[in-house]
């Protein structure tokens, strides 16, 4: 299997998985729709009364939490389309092909990458229709693009690890749901100093945090100091093992 | 049955299990090249077990197996070269047309030309018109007749075909015996899984029976018949079977294409020509 069938065979499968968003796009503004509902919640319903401290509008502090929501929800999508090429059998089909066997996943993480920044385009641009403002440079923009991507990546392997476990297709989307609900208990909705003690201490030690304020840091054109490598570290460390986890289940399961 | 001939297919001392339950318990057979070989069995009887072992889609706890001429174990990559395996769940891309389906393939066999190879095979299987529409709205005689389409890219040597007419209607079904008929006078090496001893009859040079992870019986069709004590001959009156009939008042060809679409693309009939 030479390096170049397997580029191949991972871009005809992406391109294959992207057809099927484009002929589904409904899946793309669903996952854009929850986090633009709940950032008008936030910002029209709630915010007035939640003190940030940080000076600047609402909208600029909650949007870096409302973006890892986005992908948070938009990753339970591919294990939703793993689940079901493995139940249909086209993945044995492919298997039994002389196709590269990473590119089937490969593809699968392609296409919730692109899927995923789509959907985050149409989250920020709402933002920016509700008064969401930033003096990011053009490097900034690229700091936040990267953190996001990556991010993305690191779910979406999770994603693919509950894709291929999953006996049901319920159970194949359900992992995404702590997921969603992690921003909450962090830095992204209201300073973690307002929370009780051993909840803030673990606000203050999940990853969305360091995440978050990476991201509060670049939009708002300030120095990201430490945030950013702690940030890094989580964004990288949950990549691999997640990365690693997904390839020994793939190959198990051919076993 | 030649045996100075290599054989395409052979398989020896094969077992698998799944935790206590013992799928395979030591198979072994042989198939010749160009020959169609039924794998017969109930239910549960390995069958499809043994066909994902033989298309290196499961590693077999025991025995050997070779595929034209190439170890599933050790060269699987050249295994995945010379075959194709059709699946009892017909696995369609129902997303996707007819031809993006065997584009799609094509692709992925890294074979030039790949529309040329999908027009070529939607004219041969009667699905151009069909072609165009998403695989998901076909009837299950086309989605069949696709899958089976899919499986013939590329020309592999040896094709695995698992339960291929299981949930057809008997026109669909007499279409598929008629497809892997013609592949094996092409000279195309056919496994065929099967629980429909008629199936078996009707297409099969070679008939194994599987049964509880073993080979209990295998042969020509002759050679299975003359296990039981030789036919009495009694003289019955020529009643037409029930398939007979009811082949002869919907037609033995089946416009099953033609009858699809009339449902699901009654806008567009004026462009048939």
């Amino acid at each position: 299997m030479s390096v170049a069938h397997v580029l191949s065979d991972t871009s005809v499968l992406t391109g294959r998985s992207l057809r099927h968003i484009l002929r589904s796009p409904d899946t793309i503004i669903t996952t854009a729709v929850t986090p633009v509902a709940l950032m008008l919640l936030f910002v029209y319903v709630l915010g007035g009364a939640i003190q940030t401290g940080s000076g600047e509008s609402y909208v600029n502090y909650l949007l870096p939490g409302i973006l890892l929501i986005t992908v948070a929800s938009g990753v339970a999508y591919t294990a939703y389309r793993l689940f079901l090429d493995l139940q249909g059998g086209i993945v044995e089909r492919f298997q039994s092909m002389p196709v590269g066997r990473s590119s089937i996943l490969w593809g699968h993480v392609l296409t919730s990458l692109v899927a995923n920044l789509v959907s985050l385009a149409i989250v920020i641009g709402v933002a920016f229709l509700m008064g969401f403002r930033t003096g990011a440079s053009f490097g900034a923009w690229l700091g936040v693009v990267g953190i996001l991507v990556l991010f993305t990546l690191a779910l979406t392997w999770l994603a693919v690890v509950a894709g291929l476990s999953a006996k049901t297709v319920d159970g194949a989307s359900a992992f995404s749901y702590p997921l969603i609900f992690l921003p909450f208990i962090s830095s992204a909705f209201v300073p973690t100093e307002s929370m009780p003690g051993p909840v803030a201490w673990f606000a203050e030690n999940q990853p969305v945090t360091s995440i978050v304020d990476s991201l509060r840091a670049l939009f708002a054109g300030q120095p990201v100091e430490s945030d950013l490598w702690v940030a890094l570290a989580w964004l990288v460390g949950i990549l691999v093992v997640a990365f690693v986890w997904a390839m020994a289940v793939y190959r198990k399961r051919l076993r | 049955m030649t045996t100075a001939v290599a054989p395409a297919i052979r398989v020896q001392g094969i077992e698998k299990s799944y935790n206590d339950l013992h799928v395979l318990q030591g198979v072994d057979f042989d198939v010749a090249p160009g020959t169609i070989f039924a794998l017969l069995g109930s239910n549960g009887a390995g069958k499809t077990t043994l066909v994902k072992i033989l298309a290196t889609l499961l590693q077999a706890d025991a025995g050997t197996a070779e595929v034209h001429g190439f170890d599933v174990a050790g060269r699987a990559g050249d295994v995945r070269e010379s075959i194709s395996l059709t699946g009892q769940f017909a696995a369609v891309d129902e997303v996707l047309t007819g031809r993006e389906n065997l584009v799609l393939v094509a692709k992925l066999r890294h074979l030039p030309n790949a529309g040329g190879i999908a027009d070529d095979l939607l004219a041969r299987f009667d699905l151009v018109e069909a072609g165009k529409r998403r695989a998901g709205t076909y009837s299950g005689g086309m989605r069949r007749r696709l899958d089976i389409a899919m499986s013939l890219i590329g020309d592999p040597p040896v094709i695995f075909l698992d339960e291929p007419t299981t949930g057809l209607d008997p026109q669909a079904r007499n279409e598929v015996w008629k497809t892997v008929q013609r592949l094996a006078d092409g000279g195309t090496t056919v496994l065929l899984t099967t629980q429909y001893l008629d199936e078996a009859e009707q297409l099969a040079d070679r008939i194994a029976i599987l049964h509880r992870g073993r080979i209990i019986q295998n042969g020509t069709l002759d050679e299975l018949k003359r296990l039981l004590p030789p036919a009495q001959v009694e003289y019955v009156e020529k009643q037409p079977s029930l398939e007979d009939v009811f082949l002869a008042l919907v037609g033995e060809t089946g416009d099953t294409e033609a009858a699809a679409n009339d449902t699901a693309e009654s806008a567009s009939a004026g462009k048939e020509s």
